[in-house]
């Protein structure tokens, strides 16, 4: 296989991971789901400290800080809401029923 | 060549988050599965720095910091009523990051001159386009939410001409960079981008900007993912496919709760004019009744259903209502919620407020299991709600929530709505069920109302 080949296996499977792991979402998770699903892209987080690191002119790095500090609000934001939110649901009082999520 | 070790730790992280987005779909592993998520995160964000030599380490982890704290503050600030806006904004800026990132490899790419790869700088321009318009577009979204700007459509006479000519000129900017890559090309891009973000949410009405949180969710998933191909990194590059892929069935799944396809959401409102709602009836009579009256229909019912909806928890008045509906409880009366799919400003935004108030979970009805029980119920009890309930969903087709499903709240037998003012629901209309003989008002704040029907209520 040539590179872009396994760039294209690894983009394809990962596009059905995706889309098999949420199927059957309830709709009371919908916006967890989303928030969490939101927190997860802010993994540019990565992309955004690699191309500062590597970068030779004072414009380059400026502009990357600011790629890393957007990426960063992104993430643990995104993660540390996700988690309030999620707090709610566990302080209901019965100790959880299995949950039949409905339909959706 | 990165070190095998630092492709390992990738591949954990990137086997974290497909565990999280499995955890975050079942309200028992939801917790777990977010906690995974961002443990994740935090060892791509640590092994990262193994991967090559980096400079500039201080001023990087002094970002990070910054970033940290800012999106800590804001995540334990925000009223739950306005999270949507803050998701909005936490997106808005992750795809402002990937489009930074993009421009910044294009800028390192420009040095290797013919020898860049052609579909490196194709990947690279579709990074900074799309990262771009959902920055732009998230931060209309987060404007339309927070009642910045006007939360209707918002249309004007070229619009769709200035939206045709953006995604061209988009289009032919990426081709040129691809034949001669320059730096200022990619701003004009970047620009572009953001042109396109403005342009594609002005025309989408208040109702439907969850709808369009959700899409720009998954744009900045694929966007992140095209600049892990830029990189050289695996572990974006599946991350960022996850979020985009599942965002994007997550926005079928929410446009198929709101009964219309994505492309009626997102262009709707430019096909018709009648769209933006009438403002034609008014001043017809309705009935409205105090405290008293309404508590005396909700003591002597054997079924009521509660309607809640955003205006509840802008007052803060779940937790008035919760005592409510466990003193009807006490009187023998079965009292269920209604739960909209998209009841709040997100889908499942209700049941996140009604969850902080501690409401317990099996009272919580979703629409498609309570809607049989509106004939039998004596009382349907709506505060703070309206569009869903809205008959016109079903009976006028140039209403922008027409083919909505809506809670069948006009069949019960009789309505009472809790109300601020006259003034229309999130998506601009009027509710004919104001007006309908079987229903009465019972105006004020919510919270305010709430706590003296409360009392009335006791001392029968």
């Amino acid at each position: 296989m040539t590179e872009s080949v396994v760039w294209l296996t690894i983009f394809v499977l990962s596009v059905f991971v995706g889309v098999e792991v949420i199927s059957k979402v309830s709709t009371t998770l919908h916006t967890p789901l989303m928030s969490g699903a939101n927190a997860i892209h802010g993994i540019i987080l990565v992309g955004a400290i690699l191309v500062t690191g590597t970068s030779d002119s004072t414009g380059a790095t400026v502009v990357g800080l600011v790629a890393v500090v957007l990426a960063t609000v992104n993430m643990v934001g995104g993660f540390v809401v996700t988690d309030r939110m999620l707090q709610m649901f566990a302080g209901r009082r019965k100790p959880a029923p299995p949950p039949t999520g409905g339909d959706a | 060549m990165i070190p095998t070790e630092v492709q390992l730790g990738y591949l954990a992280a990137a086997v974290c988050f497909i565990l999280a987005l499995k955890g975050l779909s079942s309200p028992r592993t939801a917790r777990r599965g977010n906690l995974i998520g961002a443990l994740g995160a935090v060892l791509a964000c640590v092994i990262v720095f193994f991967e090559r030599d980096l400079d500039h380490l201080v001023p990087i982890l002094g970002a990070v910091v910054i970033g940290a704290v800012a999106g800590v503050i804001g995540a334990r600030r925000v009223q739950m009523t306005q999270m949507p806006q803050l998701v909005a904004l936490f997106n808005g800026v992750g795809g402002g990051a990937a489009a930074l990132v993009a421009l910044l490899e294009l800028h390192d790419l420009t040095r290797l001159g013919d020898s860049a790869e052609r579909f490196a700088l194709a990947a690279t321009a579709f990074t900074i386009v799309v990262g771009a318009v959902s920055f732009s577009g998230s931060l209309v979204t987060f404007a339309k939410l927070q009642e910045i700007m006007t939360t209707r459509p918002v249309i004007f006479r070229g619009l769709p001409v200035a939206f045709g000519g953006s995604l061209v000129a988009a289009l032919a900017l990426s081709v040129l960079v691809v034949l001669d890559p320059l730096v200022i090309l990619g701003v004009v891009i970047g620009l572009t981008g953001l042109a396109l973000g403005v342009l594609l949410v002005l025309p989408v009405g208040g109702a439907d900007v969850p709808i369009v949180i959700s899409l720009l969710n998954a744009f900045t998933g694929i966007s992140v993912a095209a600049g892990g191909y830029v990189l050289d990194n695996t572990l974006l590059l599946v991350g960022g496919t996850l979020v985009g892929a599942s965002g994007t069935f997550l926005t079928k799944l929410m446009a198929t709760a709101m009964g219309r396809s994505l492309a009626n959401t997102l262009f709707g409102a430019l096909k018709g004019g009648s769209t933006l709602g009438g403002g034609e009836i008014s001043n017809r009579p309705v009935r409205s009744g105090g405290p008293q009256d309404v508590a005396i229909l909700l003591a002597y019912a054997s079924r009521v259903i509660v309607v809640p909806g955003y205006g509840l928890a802008v007052a803060q008045a779940q937790h008035a209502l919760r005592e409510l509906v466990d003193l009807l409880g006490e009187r023998g009366i079965d009292v269920d919620y209604a739960i909209h799919p998209v009841a709040g400003r997100m889908p499942g935004h209700m049941n996140v407020l009604l969850a902080e108030a501690q409401v317990p979970y099996e009272q919580l009805k979703e629409m498609d299991d309570v809607n049989g029980d509106f004939k039998r119920a004596d009382v349907v009890l709506v505060v703070g709600a309206n569009d869903v309930v809205n008959p016109a969903a079903k009976s006028t087709p140039g209403a922008p929530i027409y083919g909505m499903p809506i809670l069948r709240a006009d069949e019960a037998k009789q309505i009472v709505f809790m109300k601020r003012s006259m003034r229309p629901g999130f998506a601009g209309i009027e509710n004919e069920l104001l007006y309908d003989p079987k229903t009465t008002l019972l105006f004020g704040d919510a919270k305010d109302s709430m706590s003296k029907l409360l009392n009335a209520v006791k001392a029968l």
